[in-house]
């Protein structure tokens, strides 16, 4: 609409030939170009080169860039991340819900939820404050430890109920600040046609809510990947634990470089993706 | 007559901030009253009063003689009765022009879209956004917009329209398609009261024109009036500003 | 008891010193620093190893052999240091901060890749530990009764390769950092049974397990690669040498199967896993 009412020249110059202007950009641009290549050549040769001549380079090849212990184990590693993918894969709903629904808890404003508030408050500042393996070693060790019969005291349901717990306390404060940043007019305009408070929430607040913290949630969802092999402290054999068992057995560190690169390959695009999503966000908003 | 909606003495404070200092004010069926004053005067908090947006410190509501101005009285039926168009337009976001004209009477009175529909898409082209219905806000006009946000309010069938100065926020030149539109509803005969900076609208079409002033009805009446022979010295400044 | 121990020690140190004369020549220039013998145990140390996790006492089995080494090699009880390490730092590349390291290393080919092994000082059973409940529902030292238990291991143990070649069990094993986190995960139930070698199964049953229990013992003598322990040094360390000089002194003479017998003697009368 608004582009048809643009003079014709407007929008043909531009493709016909180009402008002073933009040929002097262009060159600027191109020269910047050069400039960011060179620079970075040199810095990448630096490494390259100088790195090796340090004495100890040897030795720290052959205990972490072990191209035969790489080789023979790293089959293995990849095999034991497809645990830390399930494990992943089933925590992450649990606490997407979990985190929604303490969100909801910390925002009910009825006087006879005052617990239920009182608990969001609680369950947040709690899980929030605890480093994750100390949850994990808790509850995975504790919990079974109170004579629950197998398969009731498996390391897996515990190792991801501590996950679901400390995450969730972290998705619900991403949400509530979703929630907060709605702005009070679209509460008043829910308001003014006759909606109730919980359809409010449920139709206008929420999905605006939830649209604006995807960024956030994705980096918290990137570090659970991460915290995944926190599991391992308490008997799971992921990524992480196979590794070590590997360094153990090679006397080698190369196992945990091959399983630090399965989780670059994971969390490198993924991060990126994160950032492209926030910066698109950032970019509407202005 | 007997006033569709009457207020008597009504007061809010924000803080200590008083805004409305007892407002007097009766609006008869099918009456269009307009509601004109500097900023800050107090307009659109007692626009919002009207249909309990912002609860009363003190006076009386009355809509078709009941008092809904009562503490503890549940707003929602009220608010399904008298709707109100912000000068932000204030539509849903997430939804298209059709879902947010649709969301209030599927969940309030329970309507299915399918019957809701029709009855939407004839709204849409008596005000010429047929072709608009899916389109989603950020792909509106300000115009657009704000014919969206006050068909949302007419497709709860209230009895009353309060419009809070929606124009303000309009490029001069979209502000036409947005008056034409109180205009058709003038002509069906709803009651509508309006807060205004368009003085020529309004006396082309109100039937009492209140001016506000800190708070309070300074003065009121017909538009010929009020305008042509303001009466109180604060009337005669403010016109001779605006005009 | 300890006034046993500290008179046993006495003897063997007047008994060692006449050989350790010429014994100080080898090590001369070639340890951390000259004239001290740095040596590396665990963090903690475990009994029956070392007692009270106090190497300096010379008490408890790797202890008493570590003291018999150094003065074979000419280091007098005085001249002997202890530090601790945990496996990684004892691995890691650049320079190390002991002479030798001895917390019951596997001697293992990978491993010889990255670093130095002395001759064995210790030949291990493997053993299993498990709880009087376990043994009650109907585990039994067979074969066929361990494949089907719930298996765990600390995760840097070769008791691993070991659990997955001769016991290869029907579920997956779980794996802990250390000797606390496999017994919470026993008395927990989350596990039913882990390998270990027999002195410290031993001492973990009788004294740490709540209700533990020893079901049976894989002799070394039944299995192909026997669990060996060396003491572990730096690649091409020139100590190597010495080290091993004192060792296989140790064993001819019989002092070192005497010290076998004083701190582990218990290991004996196990049963054998058929």
């Amino acid at each position: 609409m608004d582009d048809a009412s643009l003079p014709d020249g407007a929008s043909g110059r531009t493709v016909a030939a180009p402008t002073r202007r933009e040929v002097y950009e262009a060159e600027v641009r191109r020269r910047s170009n050069r400039i960011a290549l060179i620079s970075t050549a040199s810095v990448v040769l630096a490494i390259v080169f100088l790195v090796p001549l340090a004495p100890g380079w040897e030795a720290v090849q052959r205990s972490f860039f072990n191209g035969r212990v790489f080789a023979a184990t790293f089959p293995g590693l990849l095999n034991a991340f497809l645990l830390n993918v399930m494990i992943f894969a089933w925590s992450a709903p649990l606490i997407a819900v979990t985190g929604l629904a303490i969100a909801l808890c910390r925002d009910t404003r009825a006087p006879a939820l005052f617990p239920l508030r009182l608990f969001g408050i609680a369950y947040t500042d709690i899980f929030r404050g605890l480093p994750v393996v100390l949850v994990i070693y808790i509850i995975g060790f504790g919990v079974p430890g109170l004579g629950l019969p197998r398969p009731w005291n498996s390391p897996y349901i515990w190792g991801t109920l501590a996950l679901v717990l400390v995450y969730s306390a972290y998705v619900a404060e991403v949400i509530r600040s979703g929630i907060d940043s709605i702005h009070q007019s679209q509460r008043s305009a829910a308001a003014s046609l006759g909606l109730s408070e919980r359809d409010t929430m449920r139709f206008v607040v929420l999905p605006q809510a939830i649209r604006n913290v995807v960024p956030a949630n994705m980096n918290l969802f990137i570090a659970l990947q991460k915290d995944v092999a926190l599991l391992s402290f308490i008997g799971p054999v992921e990524v992480f634990r196979q590794a070590g068992v590997y360094k153990s057995l090679y006397a080698n560190f190369t196992p945990y470089v091959g399983a630090a690169l399965i989780f670059l390959v994971l969390t490198i695009p993924a991060t990126r993706y994160a950032d492209y999503l926030m910066n698109k966000q950032n970019r509407a908003r202005t | 007559m007997t006033a569709k909606l009457s207020l008597r003495g009504v007061r809010k404070r924000f803080g200590d901030h008083e805004v409305c200092k007892g407002i007097d004010l009766d609006v008869a069926d099918g009456e269009m009253v307009c509601l004109i004053g500097a900023s800050g005067s107090g307009k659109s908090t007692l626009l919002r009063c009207m249909n309990l947006l912002e609860p009363i410190d003190d006076g009386t509501i009355w809509l078709d003689g009941t008092d809904i101005s009562e503490p503890g009285l549940d707003p929602q039926p009220v608010r399904q009765q008298i709707g109100i168009v912000f000068q932000s337009y204030n539509l849903f976001p997430h939804m298209t022009a059709a879902e947010n004209v649709m969301l209030a009477p599927r969940r309030v009175y329970g309507r299915s879209r399918d019957v809701l529909r029709p009855q939407v898409e004839r709204l849409f082209s008596r005000f010429g956004l047929g072709d608009r219905m899916d389109h989603y806000p950020d792909q509106l006009s300000g115009g657009q917009q704000q014919r969206v946000a006050i068909i949302r309010a007419l497709a709860m069938e209230p009895q009353i329209m309060l419009f809070d100065e929606i124009t303000s926020a309009l490029d001069p030149e979209l502000v036409g398609e947005v008056l034409d539109v109180l205009r058709d509803l003038r002509g069906q005969g709803m009651t509508m009261v309006l807060a205004t900076h368009e003085m020529g609208f309004a006396r082309e079409l109100a039937d009492k024109v209140c001016f506000l002033d800190a708070g309070r009805i300074l003065e009121q009446g017909p538009p010929d009036e009020l305008f042509s022979a303001p009466r109180e010295a604060r009337t005669k400044a403010f016109l001779s500003r605006v005009l | 008891m300890k006034l046993i121990v500290g008179g046993a020690l006495a003897v063997l140190f007047t008994a060692t010193s006449v050989v350790a004369q010429d014994g100080g020549a080898c090590a001369k220039g070639k340890t951390l620093t000259d004239g001290t013998l740095t040596i590396a145990t665990g963090n903690p140390a475990y009994y029956p190893w070392v007692m009270n996790d106090a190497p300096e006492s010379g008490e408890g089995f790797e202890a008493a052999v570590a003291y018999a080494i150094a003065e074979k090699m000419g280091f007098g009880q005085d001249n002997v240091t202890w530090v601790r390490t945990s496996f990684d730092e004892a691995i890691q590349p650049g320079a190390k901060n002991f002479d030798f390291n001895m917390q019951q290393y596997s001697i293992t080919p990978e491993r010889e890749e990255m670093v130095d092994f002395s001759l064995p000082y210790y030949t291990s059973a493997m053993a299993v530990l498990t709880t009087q409940n376990v043994v009650d529902a109907g585990a039994e030292a067979t074969l066929d009764s361990l494949k089907g238990l719930k298996w765990g291991a600390v995760a840097t143990t070769t008791a691993i390769p070991m659990l997955e070649d001769v016991i290869d069990p029907s579920s997956d094993p779980l794996l802990y950092n250390d000797n606390a986190d496999v017994n919470a995960a026993i008395m927990a139930g989350q596990i039913d049974a882990a390998l270990y070698d027999l002195p410290t199964a031993l001492y973990l049953s009788a004294v740490v397990v709540e209700g533990g229990a020893l079901l049976g013992q894989f002799p070394p003598e039944q299995s192909e690669s026997p669990d060996q322990f060396g003491l572990l040094m730096e690649q091409d360390n020139p100590l190597k040498e010495c080290v091993d000089a004192a060792l296989t002194e140790l064993t001819e003479s019989g002092e070192l199967a005497a010290i076998e017998a004083q701190w582990l003697a218990e290991a004996t009368g196990v049963p054998v896993i058929k």
